[in-house]
């Protein structure tokens, strides 16, 4: 038998409804390949073991019933620790909510369970998303599989690092400026951050809410459109979810890979991320993917953003402004960590509690949201972040009057070493340049990747955007780019990866806080 | 070139947490003073374009409210929403004393 960890999502299900793999057998190749490389991935916060074998030997009794709730029933998958599971502990990535198991399924989560997806665990990530590199997780950080030394982007930096490691086919993700994607590029794996309101967010603990939004992760183009496709969808519970009826993005994902999508199609460049600035591997991967695109039929233009320069400013202001509001919640009272020394009043509790249970990440967003919300200072702050943030829908509506999807790196850079940015706050904030703009419009965005930077050997990623609610266009041009380089290259980027789990030198380079928790 | 933007002294840090409800270390808000100045100096730049001619725009995609029949939905039961309380007693969260000795 072939390694079941290599198998896509999509494979699994044939080889599923095929009988010849059965969902016990594909999970526990998973759970064996997660002991082996967690020691030095560090992907997951929690490892669901025992539930894992038990739904996938009940899904493999289903399908012997020829009562599959789904093609994917039985397919493993990671899911982030931003999203409320009632069997799991749901802590964000915080102490404030270490051990909290949360009383209901978020909405995705519910969706996935529905499909006869099995949840593998839940995945690292920076405290409360607010990251781009996993240091900030109260639990330590996770590595990249593709160098151990360096950071696996963030905040959901262990979805990607758990899919690139083969310790799960798919995962999900949950993306405010990037997330999903920044994740994706670094690691040479596929993300998708949906059109704003386009999946549920009921019960995935919240961070701005204006801005975030659940998505896919995957290997491939396809997996993340087969995920988009369970989760997706307008859910009563979330008053923000969008009312509309969407097409499918897997046959999106199938009719770009085969049929082909970019003959006429004008990819706009945005000239503000056209890679000015930004590492010479990324910028030349970046010109020879446009490069690729053009002799497949595309029409390559280049498109003016005048305003994205300012969205970065923008979102490090209604984030921290949402944040403070939406964290009000951890009040040692509902749920979570408590510090009671005794003799103290509920306030005092609230305070000492927010201050053990929060880190500095944490801390200073909060305060910092505190702050441009306060009388005097509110409409110099936040209200011209939300003046810029018309500008930028502004200029995206410009935008795609002039191209049918818009193209940039998904990020300025390829992994940066773990240590180099975690006492640098606006260095690590700049690395979200490229993701932020989507997240303030609300349109969809997709990491796929193209190659890897020739100076350090590690891989880049292309961002793709559409207009909103055409997200079905990112599978079926994103699926065309994907097909194309693999071509080129003959076998799926991830097969470049080094392998893991063998005898490796120690992370070390002190980076990791508190030497990390399986 | 004067800067024009508030500075953030060490002072309004530990109002500011005061507000936030979170107790802070003298060193701490030392540290954070710092560098909130740094992040507000460099965020402030949204002043530049923010023109009383546009618009704020606080959600991505335009949204109505959404209004149900007011009847019983899906919801949980007491002993779900009390099942991650620090304390709870008699069906109720149970917190620390509301008022201090000095109120």
């Amino acid at each position: 038998m072939s390694d079941l960890t290599r198998f896509t999502a999509a494979e699994l299900a044939e080889h599923l409804a095929a009988g010849d793999v059965s969902s016990v057998e594909a999970t526990r190749a998973h759970l064996d390949r997660i002991a082996e490389v967690e020691p030095d991935v560090h992907a997951f916060l929690h490892v669901s073991g025992e539930a894992a074998l038990r739904r996938a030997a009940e899904l493999d009794r289903l399908r012997a019933a020829g009562e599959a709730p789904s093609p994917l029933a039985g397919v493993p998958v990671a899911i982030k620790d931003v999203l409320c599971t009632s069997d799991m502990p749901s802590t964000a990535g915080s102490r404030i909510l270490e051990g909290w198991v949360p009383p209901y399924d978020a909405t995705p989560v519910a969706r996935l369970r529905a499909a006869g997806l099995v949840p593998l665990g839940k995945t690292n990530m920076d405290e409360f998303a607010m990251g781009s590199s996993t240091e900030y997780s109260a639990y330590g950080a996770t590595h990249n599989p593709w160098d151990l030394t360096r950071i696996p982007g963030g905040s959901g930096g262990g979805s990607a690092a758990a899919v690139a490691a083969y310790e799960s086919p798919v995962a999900l993700g949950s993306d405010t400026g990037g997330s999903i994607r920044q994740p994706a590029a670094v690691t040479g794996t596929v993300g998708v951050k949906p059109t704003y309101g386009g999946v549920s967010r009921y019960g995935s603990i919240a961070l701005a809410s204006s801005l975030d939004q659940v998505g896919p992760v995957s290997r491939t183009v396809l997996d993340a459109a087969l995920i988009h496709d369970v989760i997706g969808g307008h859910d009563p519970h979330d008053a923000t979810s969008l009312t509309d009826t969407w097409p499918s993005m897997a046959e999106a994902a199938r009719r770009g890979r085969t049929e082909g999508s970019l003959a006429g199609i004008r990819v706009g460049v945005v000239h503000e991320l056209n890679g000015s600035g930004f590492q010479a591997g990324v910028r030349q991967r970046f010109g020879e993917a446009l490069q690729r695109m053009a002799e497949a039929g595309a029409e390559i233009v280049e498109v003016a953003a005048p305003h994205f320069e300012y969205a970065i400013s923008a979102y490090y202001l209604i984030l921290p402004a949402e944040a403070s509001s939406n964290l009000a919640k951890y009040d040692a009272i509902r749920f979570g960590l408590r510090v009671d020394p005794g003799r103290s009043t509920t306030e005092q509790v609230m305070a000492l509690s927010r201050e053990q249970g929060f880190g500095p990440e944490v801390k200073r967003r909060v305060i910092l949201g505190t702050y441009a919300l306060s009388a005097g200072y509110y409409d110099a702050y936040y209200g011209s972040a939300q003046q810029v943030r018309t500008l930028v829908q502004r200029d995206f509506t410009a935008a795609f009057e002039q191209a049918d999807v818009l193209v940039s790196p998904s990020a300025p850079t390829t992994a940066f070493p773990l240590g180099e940015k975690v006492d640098d706050p606006l260095a690590m904030y700049l690395n979200d340049v490229t993701t932020i703009p989507a997240n303030l419009a609300g349109v969809p965005g997709m990491s796929l990747p193209i190659g890897l930077a020739p100076e350090d050997g590690l891989p880049v990623g292309l961002q793709l955007m559409a207009p909103a609610r055409e997200d079905a266009r990112l599978y079926r041009v994103g699926a065309t780019v994907e097909a194309l380089l693999e071509a080129e290259w003959g076998a799926p980027l991830l097969s470049r990866a080094p392998k893991l789990g063998r005898p490796v030198p120690a992370p070390g380079f002190g980076t990791e806080p508190d030497g990390g928790t399986l | 070139m004067p800067d024009a933007s508030p500075v953030i002294t060490v002072a309004d840090v530990q109002h500011l947490a005061g507000l936030a409800r979170i107790a802070l270390e003298p060193a701490e808000i030392e540290h954070l003073a710092g560098e909130l100045n740094v992040i507000v100096d460099s965020v402030k730049k949204v002043q530049e374009v923010a023109t009383p001619d546009v618009p704020a725009t606080s959600h991505p995609i335009p949204l109505v409210n959404v209004l149900r029949p007011d009847v019983v939905g899906e919801v949980l039961t007491q002993e779900q929403v009390l099942s991650g309380a620090p304390d709870a007693f008699d069906g109720r969260f149970r917190v620390p004393a509301i008022l201090g000795e000095e109120q």
